[in-house]
């Protein structure tokens, strides 16, 4: 009986116990992450994937927030617009996120905007497009910088030389054709003017004859505005053909790999991007070089096989802000969403950002540099004297 | 520059082009001869020709003439081990199934790729120079020398192998009629098998000699296998001199309608040539409409 007693004490205490341990183990703060991990977009979603993976890692060994670990629940769209949908309503009806990171294309940012203002939670997209902030939507915000500063830049840098006829030559993706249209949309204010307009398919093999008739017209620099491998075989065919008229490309061109496959053609293309490619050559100064270094430093000690990008980045600054917030405001939805809403002087590694009512993207035209390729390395296209020009 | 010279660019131009097109239309021709079917998979045999020719001569450092065979080995393998383990053992198959069949095998072959190579675009050097031939005021790489000189030796290749061998002429007579071929002791079987191991070998050569031009990733093969499609549509589908005539035409064609007329409506124009061809001659260019009613697809 004895035995049995002192059993059942035990029992009870193992039970108790467990029911204590439960009741002290603080429940996980949810955060939602919708990336095109799989699909033909995987270039752009693999590396947000790990990057926020990297952070909720990083965050729990170091306790969590305020005690409570943090649970990033990540759902792969494959980049289809109706898996984003589903995707995100699970998010909110089952998992009951407190913010979302993501999506990663503009097509499913825009499809999910509506979503996320009706559900009244925070999205921060890691998508490129200017519609996703512009009406500006009350829950939806976005980390990386807008194609019209990319424009922008290049279009000041031509003016700087004096370069004033252009020709532009595009793929007719998303990404291609949104770059035409703030290319065609801001070079009358800045004075440039486009003499040929050209575009191409994006699995095209060769576009010399698009070049030879951008040679034909009296254009003094050529703007091309694509991903892989249009931006390779371009620069390749106008070295073909003899082309000495500068090549500008779009901040899709930030890729080391690009360098190598352009081989000799690749010297002096000119492009804007961020500063993530070029951290090592930041003087320290610079306001972004400790978050870049550290961030370039993680990501390659964490996955050796993959080459650190842009676009983890922007998954990066997303969930800092978002994390930032709940630091601040705690796990509030509403409060998040204002604590994003007036940051100021974030510094990501997209740039730094201030929001505000009225601007849900953050970064201005500062956020890009201009860089070139110079002996195989991207560099910074005279960094001093653009880094003077951006802060006026 | 001459406007000479600029149409002449662009007929260069177009033929460089053309030349892809028309070995995928070919590829498509040899199955679709022996088999009655459209092998979907076609356009993976060029994207693995590329993809293996990158990982023999960058990673094993190999000389690009022993890399260049052992590349199109690898690739037959892959063709004729496709056709042993998913349509080999099937009785009677109907068409249907059959590309579905090879369709599910593009996408398995893609899948695979994406976890081999990656999801970059892969990076393989040019052959010979990378300085540009000046020809009349228009230049051409030594690159597209290479890949007309791979067209020409593949159809050289692919005439003598049908008109003068036997294994040639017996692949023909499957082509011509698959009942009346068994019925003459041949092993029809044997034969598709052959036809996938041919259309494997020539994808492959064609992805190995672009490659160094257009890079490679693994969903490459789609697209390049969309134009070749064409190409042997325009051409008359099972006709070999069809195949190559119709692959330099829509390249030519492309470049010419990019270069004088419009580049946004570059593919809009092919296609527009394409149809209206289709519209007067039903077969193909070149395609017999006496052999095209005998087949079931």
């Amino acid at each position: 009986m004895k035995r049995i007693l002192a059993a059942a004490a035990i029992m009870c205490l193992l039970v108790s116990g467990i029911a204590f341990a439960q009741a002290v183990a603080p429940e996980p703060i949810k955060i939602g992450a919708v990336f095109a991990v799989t699909g033909p977009a995987s270039k752009l979603g693999e590396p947000e994937r790990n990057t926020v993976k990297m952070i909720e890692a990083e965050v729990n060994a170091a306790g969590g927030i305020k005690g409570r670990p943090i649970e990033i629940i990540v759902e792969d769209d494959g980049g289809v617009e109706a898996n984003t949908v589903n995707a995100v309503k699970k998010l909110i009806t089952n998992d009951k996120v407190i913010a979302i990171v993501g999506p990663t294309t503009s097509g499913a940012s825009l499809a999910v905007k509506p979503i996320a203002e009706e559900n009244s939670v925070p999205l921060v997209s890691c998508a490129a497009a200017e519609k996703i902030v512009n009406p500006v939507a009350k829950w939806v915000f976005k980390t990386p910088q807008k194609d019209s500063d990319a424009a922008i830049r290049i279009f000041e840098n031509m003016k700087s030389k004096g370069i004033s006829k252009i020709a532009i030559i595009t793929s007719s993706d998303g990404f291609g054709s949104t770059g035409r249209e703030q290319l065609k949309k801001h070079s009358p204010a800045l004075g440039i003017e486009i003499v040929a307009d050209e575009t191409y398919a994006p699995a095209d093999t060769d576009m010399t004859a698009q070049l030879t008739k951008i040679k034909a017209s009296e254009a003094q620099a050529v703007i091309n505005w694509s991903v892989v491998p249009g931006q390779v075989i371009v620069a390749k065919n106008m070295r073909q053909l003899g082309m000495t008229i500068p090549l500008y490309q779009s901040h899709g061109f930030g890729n080391p790999k690009n360098i190598q496959a352009c081989g000799e053609a690749g010297e002096g293309i000119i492009f804007p991007a961020g500063r993530l490619l070029i951290v090592d050559e930041l003087g320290a100064d610079s306001k972004q070089k400790a978050v870049l270094a550290k961030y370039k430093a993680d990501y390659q000690a964490k996955y050796p096989n993959d080459q650190v990008s842009t676009f983890g980045g922007h998954a990066y600054d997303a969930l800092w802000l978002v994390l930032n917030a709940i630091k601040a405001v705690g796990p509030d939805k509403a409060k998040i969403r204002d604590y994003i809403e007036n940051t100021k002087g974030f510094v990501g590694t997209g740039g730094i950002f201030n929001f505000s009512a009225e601007d849900h993207c953050g970064l201005d035209k500062s956020a890009f540099e201009m860089q070139t390729v110079k002996g195989g390395k991207f560099v910074a296209l005279s960094s001093v004297k653009e880094e003077v020009k951006a802060k006026k | 520059m001459h406007s000479f010279s600029i149409t002449l660019q662009y007929i260069f131009t177009g033929i460089a082009v053309g030349s892809i097109y028309a070995m995928v239309a070919l590829g498509f021709n040899i199955i679709y001869n022996c088999t009655g079917i459209i092998n979907f998979a076609q356009g993976e045999f060029v994207m693995l020709g590329g993809m293996f020719m990158i990982t023999l001569t960058t990673t094993w450092k190999l000389p690009s003439l022993v890399a260049f065979p052992i590349a199109v080995a690898l690739v037959v393998l892959v063709g004729v081990g496709f056709e042993r383990i998913a349509i080999h053992p099937l009785k009677s198959p109907s068409v249907l199934v059959l590309i579905m069949i090879t369709i599910a095998g593009s996408i398995l072959i893609k899948g695979v790729a994406m976890f081999a190579w990656g999801k970059e675009p892969c990076y393989l050097p040019h052959f010979s120079s990378e300085t540009p031939i000046n020809f009349l005021g228009a230049t051409i790489l030594p690159q597209n020398l290479w890949i007309l000189g791979c067209l020409a030796a593949v159809v050289i290749v692919l005439a003598w192998f049908f008109n003068r061998t036997l294994v040639g002429k017996a692949m023909r007579a499957c082509a011509h009629n698959r009942d009346a071929a068994r019925l003459v002791g041949i092993n029809v079987k044997q034969m598709v098998t052959l036809s996938f191991a041919l259309s494997a070998a020539i994808g492959a050569v064609a992805g190995i000699v672009i490659t160094p031009i257009i890079l490679m990733d693994y969903q490459r093969g789609a697209m390049l296998a969309l134009k070749g499609f064409g190409a042997a549509i325009l051409g008359g589908l099972g006709s070999g001199p069809g195949a190559v005539v119709a692959g330099l035409l829509i390249g030519v064609l492309e470049s010419l309608g990019a270069g004088y007329i419009s580049s946004h409506y570059k593919d809009a124009i092919a296609l527009v040539v394409l149809l209206g061809v289709l519209f007067i001659r039903p077969a193909g260019l070149l395609g017999s409409a006496e052999i095209q009613r005998l087949k079931k697809f």
